[in-house]
């Protein structure tokens, strides 16, 4: 145990869980925006499968990681969609329509990597970029200030996303549309418009952290999310909602795995125990989501496409 | 008129957009098609191997559909039949002497009620607590995932097999007794089919002829209505989710000791071990229009597409994996027309209401209007 409270490998683990947490961050606060709005995409996790392959894919051919990006951002866009459609358009019941877009997403992205890439072969990963002077700090620097340009970004847009919601005429309509679609509608606001928004902005956040994780590991595998989506939407109730409080879930999630790594390498718990330790966040989580279910209170029409009443 | 229509213009939907795929990647499409027809019918061995895959299929669409109709989404199909599985695995290491007769039903019963409590508890804080049981259901997964991990890497792990780097994280081989008999001679089909078909039709007389049921299906449509009428909704919620889980249990115990192998195996993943079953049970259920019997049809035909999957990827080349991107066009097509199908009945009942016709009631076998289907996210 002693070995693990150097400076050198806690910098290293706090570095390694900032990185493990922006894809979490990333997918969660997109879909906060949609959950706002009072739609559920529980298809982030196909989304990302998705995002992540074109990303690796454009990274492979092209080499130019900008370009893959947008690529990732772009399969996140097309699919929105495609989930707008079916949950805004359709009022598609969303627990399950975003079922069909996880399969989708699970299926598809295997498929292609076989058929047009067969071997794995890695692709070169954006250098971490260190912000002058404050990488300079000793410890903190080498922490949080020498990481890849992603992770910056998805920590700027945690304030911004908050300021959005909480302090502009379009982060209103999104909250009455997530709250009283009706009289959202009585006031002139396109509800429809809104979610589509929403659900487009979501999706391309969703696409960006599928680049953001292909980006960090390198290479392509299958169901290379191992369920991420999935949480990055629990995240979103264990922050209450919250641009915020998403990102205390995020770093959780990313600093547990983190320190289970570090552990796992130092040799301080077996490689058995490693797997009960994960179990940590998903405990934690439920416990959270009780907490939260006495707590908060959900936007009231979060899941139930709306209708104008004839 | 679009109501039954909806379902198998769902799959002919996501057939055709099948096709388009294989023609983008350069494959003929009735070839592939054909190859799958084959592969998946063609013949008592393919037949077998069907309804093989068909088994736990079958089993989780069961359960979802009892979830459902409650208005409860059971996302953990993965995770229970992990649990089931490990139940079961565990007690046939626990007592490998005891004769066939009495350690198949044991092992069975096992894998069923480690689903079950697996299920309890998100049925428990649904009901009690509100929680929202899509994202509660998740979490178990990865919670199970873990669990199963640890268990078969470590109390466990087959001692004898050693490699290069450690033990293999699986079971020893499984007591001969407990493996479930073949009931074709020459093909894989074994008692765990016969058992899933039993179920079904057990489940069906379970929501459609019990006072049971009744009820369950009454809280699916209207929990304010269930309990006005006195109905015991909370109970009623937690056994929904419970039975939904002891069936995806009871999958998770045929899937070992119908297994090749005999043997519970983790590749560090749930799918490893499901298959993927836990959320495909999910498309076979609505596939089936949430009525366990037509469940049966639609898990033998989406067993069949497993198993056609790998034909078609020896004939054309594209990957078998084409076949879980079909089965979630399947269910995003399927939830979609069910609201053009919904806007069509609610123009006949308009109708309807004009000429003094009966008031809608919980008609047998036929899947709730979309309301009900529809939870209330919380």
């Amino acid at each position: 145990m002693s070995q693990f409270f150097t400076a050198a490998v806690l910098t290293s683990t706090v570095a390694a869980g900032i990185a493990l947490a922006t894809p979490f961050l990333l997918a969660a606060l997109g879909e906060t925006l949609g959950q706002r709005s009072g739609v559920i995409n529980l298809g982030v996790d196909g989304i990302m499968l998705l995002a992540a392959f074109a990303t690796y894919y454009v990274a492979l051919r092209t080499d130019d990681v900008l370009l893959a990006i947008l690529a990732g951002m772009g399969t996140g866009l097309l699919m929105g969609v495609v989930t707008a459609a079916v949950s805004v358009t359709l009022k598609a019941e969303q627990g399950i329509s975003g079922i069909g877009v996880y399969l989708f997403g699970l299926g598809f992205s295997d498929l292609l990597f076989q058929k047009l890439v067969g071997t794995p072969l890695p692709i070169t990963t954006p250098p971490q970029v260190g912000i002058p002077l404050l990488d300079q700090i000793p410890v903190l620097g080498g922490m949080f200030f020498d990481q890849s340009p992603l992770v910056y970004l998805a920590f700027l847009l945690v304030p911004v996303v908050a300021f959005v919601l909480n302090h502009t005429t379009y982060g209103l309509k999104i909250r009455a549309a997530g709250e009283n679609p009706a009289a959202a509608d009585s006031l002139g606001v396109s509800v429809a418009r809104i979610r589509w928004s929403t659900v487009l902005l979501g999706c391309t956040f969703a696409g960006l952290a599928g680049a953001s994780l292909l980006l960090y590991d390198g290479i392509f595998q299958v169901n290379l999310t191992q369920s991420e989506g999935f949480i990055a939407v629990a995240l979103v109730y264990f922050g209450a909602w919250r641009p915020s409080g998403v990102m205390a879930g995020s770093l959780l999630y990313g600093l547990v795995g983190a320190i289970i790594l570090t552990w796992k390498s130092l040799g301080i718990i077996p490689l058995s125990g490693s797997d009960l330790a994960a179990t940590a966040p998903a405990v934690i989580t439920v416990l959270a989501l009780l907490f939260v279910a006495r707590r908060f209170r959900q936007p009231a029409a979060l899941g139930k496409p709306y209708e104008r009443e004839a | 008129m679009l109501g039954w229509l909806a379902i198998p213009s769902a799959l002919l939907g996501a057939l055709v957009l099948g096709a388009v795929m294989m023609l983008a990647l350069g494959a003929n499409p009735l070839t592939g098609y054909r190859a799958l027809l084959v592969g998946a019918f063609g013949g008592s061995y393919a037949l077998g191997s069907t309804a093989f895959q068909a088994a736990p299929l079958l089993l989780v669409g069961v359960g979802i559909c009892i979830a459902f109709r409650a208005n409860v989404f059971n996302i953990g199909g993965e995770g229970q039949i992990a649990m089931g599985g490990l139940a079961g695995a565990a007690t046939a290491l626990a007592f490998p002497e005891l004769p066939s007769v009495v350690l198949i039903p044991l092992v069975l019963l096992a894998g069923t009620a480690g689903g079950a409590i697996w299920g309890a508890i998100p049925g428990f804080f649904k009901a009690q607590y509100n929680v929202n049981e899509i994202l509660s259901t998740i979490m178990l997964n990865l919670v199970a995932v873990q669990v199963m991990n640890y268990l078969l890497a470590g109390p466990m792990v087959d001692h004898s097999q050693a490699s290069v780097g450690g033990l293999i994280p699986e079971t020893q081989l499984l007591s001969r007794n407990a493996w479930l008999p073949i009931l074709v001679p020459g093909t894989q089909l074994h008692l765990g089919v016969l058992i899933a078909v039993l179920v079904a039709i057990a489940a069906y007389l379970l929501l459609w002829r019990t006072t049971f049921g009744f009820r369950l299906r009454a809280v699916g449509l209207s929990r304010d209505a269930s309990a006005y009428a006195g109905m015991p909704v909370k109970r009623t919620i937690v056994w929904a989710v419970t039975l939904s889980g002891a069936a995806c249990g009871l999958a998770g115990s045929i899937l070992v000791f119908g297994s090749i192998s005999h043997r519970m195996v983790t590749d560090g993943s749930l799918t490893g071990f499901t298959g993927s079953a836990g959320f495909n049970g999910i498309v076979v259920a609505l596939f089936g229009g949430l009525n366990p019997l037509w469940t049966i049809v639609s898990a033998f035909l989406f067993g069949g597409l497993i198993v056609g999957g790998s034909a078609l990827q020896v004939a054309t080349g594209v990957p078998s994996d084409l076949v879980t991107a079909l089965s979630g066009i399947v269910v995003v097509l399927v939830v979609s027309l069910e609201y053009l199908r919904r806007r069509a009945r609610s123009q006949s009942t308009a109708l309807a209401a004009f000429g003094g016709a009966n008031p809608p009631t919980l008609r047998r076998g036929e899947p709730p209007p979309a309301a009900a289907v529809g939870g209330d996210g919380a």
